[in-house]
């Protein structure tokens, strides 16, 4: 049940046909994981924190910088040095009393994810590097764990969404299977666009909303590129991979 | 025959993926491949012929966040 306050808090978004007070309901019962909680985990904390997702674990291991501020909303120039989840945390709370909020100040390696992962309902993988995130699919795949995925350098960025709990979906690994020689690039070497991070995290909190509320989700097992320059977004279908090492292996 | 790749036009020779990859100066295994907007499995490469006018999206993993 939403209390007097809630409904008044939430009253723009449940007065949309396709949320209503039981979609509201389901928000509520959430409890959503945000791997990374820098310039997408910003965005997409701030937006599923207002949203009223009822219970958010937000992992970074990582100290705030004075060089995340330019695309990481979630900080302010007073938070340098402190913990990103806990300020995260922080910020968060006091933008949403009625949720949940709980930091973890530790890497989300495959093991910690194999332990914490049984009872959430869906994952948002905002990392910056591809060893979390392949150890993120890995996890979600074998605990049959919705996974919203996103990432952005320069100006382009890309999302998908796979959802491991119905039968025969795709996996990360089966777009980009793991490799050891591969170039890493990321945004403290190559730079990025604050806002376009701010566009593409706010499509990864819309496609985490809509699949917690059971709407059609237009990333599920589908490539999106965004492009910040043309403003344009092109989706690509990907198929199950035979060859895949993470799939192929049941 | 001229085709698209990632959204600029570009003539080629070569109709079979693989062969068309190396044309255009792809090699390394860092991207995926698509073909009117659907990824070719790795292990189809060899099958895939591309055709006048097609559509190919050459992408690789975008790493930050």
């Amino acid at each position: 049940m939403l209390s007097r306050k809630e409904l008044q808090r939430y009253s723009r978004q449940i007065m949309l046909p396709r949320v209503g007070e039981a979609g509201q309901e389901k928000l509520k019962k959430a409890r959503v994981m945000i791997v990374g909680l820098g310039g997408l985990g910003s965005p997409v904390a701030l937006y599923l924190a207002a949203a009223g997702v009822g219970e958010l674990h937000l992992v970074d291991g990582d100290r705030i910088e004075i060089s995340n501020l330019q695309r990481q909303i979630l900080y302010k120039t007073n938070h340098r040095d402190k913990a990103k989840a806990q300020v995260a945390a922080q910020q968060l709370s006091a933008a949403n009393p009625e949720i949940r909020v709980h930091p973890h100040d530790n890497l989300a390696d495959e093991s910690w994810l194999r332990d914490r992962l049984g009872d959430i309902d869906l994952v948002l993988d905002c990392t910056d590097n591809l060893e979390t995130r392949h150890a993120i699919n890995r996890v979600c795949r074998a605990l049959r764990k919705p996974v919203v995925m996103a990432s952005v350098l320069g100006f382009s960025g890309q999302l998908i969404s796979f959802d491991f709990a119905a039968q025969q979906s795709p996996c990360y690994a089966c777009l980009f299977p793991p490799s050891a020689d591969r170039e890493v690039q990321n945004c403290s070497t190559a730079g990025v666009m604050g806002p376009a991070l701010g566009v593409v995290g706010s499509m990864q909190a819309l496609e985490a909303i809509k699949l917690l509320l059971g709407l059609p989700v237009a990333s599920l097992s589908q490539l999106q590129l965004f492009e910040a320059e043309s403003l344009e977004l092109r989706p690509l279908q990907l198929q199950g991979n035979n060859d895949c090492p993470v799939c192929s292996n049941p | 025959m001229e085709i698209q790749v990632n959204g600029e036009s570009r003539r080629a020779e070569r109709n079979d993926l693989p062969g068309l990859l190396r044309e255009l100066g792809y090699s390394g295994e860092t991207f995926a491949v698509a073909v009117n907007g659907d990824f070719v499995p790795r292990a189809q490469y060899p099958d895939t012929r591309i055709a006048e006018g097609d559509h190919l999206d050459v992408v690789a993993p975008v790493v930050g966040g």
